[in-house]
């Protein structure tokens, strides 16, 4: 089976209004240094973005760009400083969000440690069940559990064992059978493959695109692979201290990035291809990540930018779009080649 | 020709645990030539990491080598007393861990920690052994090497932090510098910084480098050889070209049909190996991959084939093989 990101299976989900929107989203955590003054670390800072029912967007960026907290403000697992988060048009920024738990799930990075330890594969399954109210008698309770672990290719006789009795790509199922228990919309992946084996990750990338299929969800997929992300993504933003340096869909961003951080991210992942590898033109970035904590000014990627100038250090560059539905913040995308 | 640097024979390692011997490594055979760059590709638990501890003489507690030879620069390792070994271990062959965050001593500055190799095992007086840290982190690419020298881990990112551990295991010039996962707990970016690193490094002093990883695209450009490896075992081993481009073993095709290719235009399905990895507890009789294979036939699951010569350099073990050049040879007689 083939699909192609072409431009005629994005033209459907065009017509479809947005499922998800995120304006303007800040999320600073309050740093006390010594006594008196509080510092903030701005680890996301005015990031909008949106998300189309059926759509995956994928967020790419190193640690510590922001990207799991973007995932993590958006279900409202954080308190936005700033900001407005619109689910299927209502503004749930301030809102109760006990019905939208229900929409609206995660599946976290580390299979080890977010699930309980000292619970039983069915309990784990079913609290979300329990909490929502989803099963009327301890059969259907179970019916689902059993449903539950069926789709994500475990059996029923699993349901009485523990975590520690499974292997990380096992635990992943299970974390994402407790996301699929309340029917949700909507689920943030925030690097659901990044701790597993190279064999494994395929398998659990190939069950996010079977259940998308099957039950229309809209991915939030987060993960610092951009080969994994540009996989599984119809669209893809890409993120640097907190701020979104471009976003376009999947295809043009592999083949025509234009931002210089998005292009040095693609040319330093590893191809497994020896010829092509040597052939390869590296980009490599001099220095490291700027802290958080203390920002540089203007464009936050000047201090490793091989294009910078003054300009950049002065003003920050503002997110445009450069052709439709393709997104950037650089001053100076004239020059880069 | 170059000279053997590293010759390991039949190497098995066990691990005896409360709940039954787990045999790490069983059976594995390599050879290294000075100069070269090797790299042991497998998942997690296929005995990667421990076939390069042996070689530091590093196992850990309760495995024991219970079978084979590992004969490094003109010593035999698995004969050594700790005494002797220790002479070798960070002055011959060294080794960079995964995690820079927890291998270095967060209690002692960096300097202090780059002047305890040399003072250790060279005759050079504190003086002498300063001025040598200070060569070590320019040569690392390390900036302001003046000021790193008196931080401590903490204060440096996790890049800075692996250039370190790389400065401390050349600080004698080792023959052989064994990497292991050196840029998994790392960005894209600064991967590609400390590959680059690496590379440049073993050109000028000269050394042999073997790098353990589970990504295949990290080795692709860089190695001479590749041996991968699964459960404990050895199944193929060949040049880097062989194995991406002639992969014969179920395994290392499997591996190469499951990474997602940034670079390819159409979105084609992943294909992924199927089940979960091997039980080190109770492996199964025969091929360690023949729960997992497409093409298991009933003798892979009761006996493991024995290597197949495909060329001078690459190597395979798959009954398949076998049952081909079974089947070539019984052919040209009939």
């Amino acid at each position: 089976m083939e699909k192609h990101l072409d431009e005629g299976r994005l033209d459907i989900k065009a017509s479809e209004p947005p499922l998800i929107e995120v304006k303007n989203l800040k999320q600073y955590f309050p740093i006390s240094d010594g006594l008196f003054r509080t510092k903030y670390v701005k680890a996301v800072d005015d990031v909008s973005f949106y998300i189309k029912k059926g759509e995956t967007l994928g967020l790419v960026g190193e640690s510590g760009c922001g990207k799991t907290t973007t995932g993590r403000s958006l279900l409202r697992l954080y308190e936005p400083t700033d900001g407005r988060i619109i689910y299927d048009g209502v503004d749930i920024t301030h809102t109760d969000m006990m019905p939208y738990r229900r929409k609206m799930q995660i599946v976290f990075q580390d299979p080890y440690a977010s699930l309980n330890p000292r619970m039983t594969v069915g309990d784990i399954v079913g609290e979300p069940i329990d909490i929502h109210k989803l099963a009327h008698s301890k059969k259907e309770r179970t019916d689902r559990i059993i449903e539950m672990l069926d789709r994500v290719g475990l059996n029923s006789e699993h349901a009485n064992r523990y975590p520690h009795e499974f292997s990380g790509g096992q635990r992943q199922r299970i974390g994402i059978a407790r996301a699929l228990a309340v029917d949700p919309e909507f689920i943030v992946c925030d690097e659901p493959v990044s701790a597993l084996d190279v064999s494994i990750q395929a398998q659990i990338v190939n069950m996010f695109e079977e259940l998308q299929e099957d039950m229309g969800l809209t991915y939030l997929f987060i993960a610092h692979d951009l080969s994994v992300v540009k996989h599984i993504s119809d669209r893809i933003g890409v993120m640097y201290l907190g701020k979104l340096v471009e976003l376009a869909d999947s295809y043009e961003l592999s083949f025509h990035s234009v931002h210089p951080y998005t292009r040095s991210l693609i040319s330093a992942i590893p191809v497994p291809d020896p010829d092509a590898s040597r052939q390869r033109q590296r980009i490599v970035l001099e220095g490291d990540v700027p802290s958080p904590l203390d920002p540089p000014s203007g464009c936050r990627f000047r201090t490793r930018c091989p294009y910078a100038d003054e300009l950049c250090a002065r003003e920050e560059p503002e997110f445009r779009e450069v052709s439709k539905g393709h997104f950037a913040a650089c001053h100076h995308l004239d020059r880069v080649k | 020709m170059s000279n053997v640097l590293l010759d390991i024979k039949n190497l098995r390692l066990s691990f005896f645990t409360p709940a039954g011997e787990v045999k790490a490594l069983n059976d594995v055979t390599f050879k290294m030539n000075e100069g070269d760059v090797l790299g042991i590709v497998g998942e997690s638990g296929s005995g990667k990491s421990v076939t390069a501890y042996s070689i530091m003489g590093l196992v850990p507690f309760p495995g024991r080598i219970i079978g084979g030879t590992i004969d490094f620069n003109g010593h035999r390792i698995n004969d050594m007393t700790e005494k002797e070994m220790r002479e070798i271990r960070g002055n011959e062959v060294s080794i960079i861990f995964q995690d820079p965050m927890t291998s270095l001593n967060p209690v002692y500055t960096i300097g202090n920690q780059i002047r305890e190799v040399i003072l250790l095992h060279t005759d050079m007086d504190n003086e002498q052994a300063h001025k040598r840290s200070l060569d070590l982190l320019t040569l690392v690419g390390i900036n302001e090497p003046e000021k790193r020298l008196k931080q401590y881990p903490h204060e440096l990112s996790g890049g800075m932090r692996q250039r370190v551990m790389i400065a401390i295991a050349l600080a004698c010039e080792p023959k052989l510098l064994i990497a292991d996962e050196p840029t998994t707990a790392l960005d894209v970016t600064i991967q590609a910084q400390i590959m680059e690193l690496m590379m440049e490094l073993k050109e000028k002093i000269n050394m042999s480098i073997i790098i353990i990883t589970h990504d295949l695209g990290v080795v692709a450009n860089m190695c001479q050889k590749i041996v991968v490896m699964y459960g404990g075992k050895i199944v193929e081993s060949g040049t880097s070209d062989e194995i991406f481009y002639n992969p014969q073993h179920e395994y290392t095709k499997g591996l190469l049909r499951s990474i997602p290719k940034i670079n390819t235009k159409s979105h084609e399905k992943l294909i992924p190996i199927e089940g979960t990895p091997v039980d080190m507890l109770n492996p199964p009789a025969g091929c360690p991959f023949a729960p997992r294979c497409d093409k298991c036939m009933k003798i892979c699951l009761r006996e493991m084939p024995e290597y197949t010569k495909i060329s001078d350099t690459h190597d395979c073990a798959c009954w398949l093989l076998q049952k081909e050049a079974f089947k070539a040879a019984a052919g040209g007689e009939g």
